[in-house]
């Protein structure tokens, strides 16, 4: 898979996003370096912050179009 | 509940630090794996290992049970840490071995042992 499809899922996930990359770390189309930075994480815990992450991008982690998954995640603040 | 989802529930609420885990601490079977095991060697963790490739449904319950959908899983005491990138930051600025004295005690690093426990085979 393209990065593309990827940014854009986080993009209708987070549309108030400071910062939102995504790498192909290897090359392969499957494994991922993810980064979001929102205000909406300022107050959040770290967890919650990785989980609404995994669910914007949860149909390809669960068909296995995403092998591997690094997220980074900031606030704003 | 299934037999395998109460060995699993078991594991989480039983073990001090368990690590769901693609492969063995001997045999590591994934980057992601292996990243969250070293920080929790690093931090002097005692750690509980599960091999989730040993049986795909072993996945399954799990990701059903912490609603948490990728591998490795770290839990303290019961409650879900995260996975790699979470457990390698909270690693980097000391709050892991902090949330393991608070959870284990401060002389948590006294009786941290290494161990595998497989699922499949009846305690």
């Amino acid at each position: 898979m393209a990065t593309e499809p990827l940014q854009s899922l986080l993009q209708q996930a987070f549309p108030d996003a400071t910062e939102l990359s995504v790498e192909d770390r290897t090359g392969g189309g499957d494994h991922f370096q993810v980064t979001v930075a929102t205000p909406r994480f300022n107050e959040l815990p770290l967890l919650e912050q990785h989980r609404l992450v995994n669910e914007a991008l949860a149909a390809p982690l669960r068909d296995g179009t995403i092998h591997e998954l690094r997220i980074k995640t900031k606030g704003t603040e | 509940m299934s037999e395998l989802r109460e060995r699993i529930q078991d594991v989480i609420e039983n073990e001090p630090v368990a690590l769901f885990m693609k492969g063995t601490p001997q045999l590591v079977m994934c980057g992601n794996s292996d990243r969250a095991l070293r920080a929790l060697r690093e931090a002097g963790s005692p750690v509980t290992a599960v091999d989730i490739l040993a049986n795909p449904a072993i996945r399954q319950e799990l990701s059903a049970i912490s609603g948490w959908p990728t591998i490795p899983q770290v839990f303290v005491k019961g409650e879900l840490v995260g996975g790699a990138d979470i457990v390698e930051e909270l690693a980097a600025d000391g709050e892991l071995e902090r949330t393991l004295a608070d959870k284990l005690g401060a002389d948590y690093r006294a009786s941290a042992a290494e161990r595998t426990v497989s699922l499949l085979t009846p305690a």
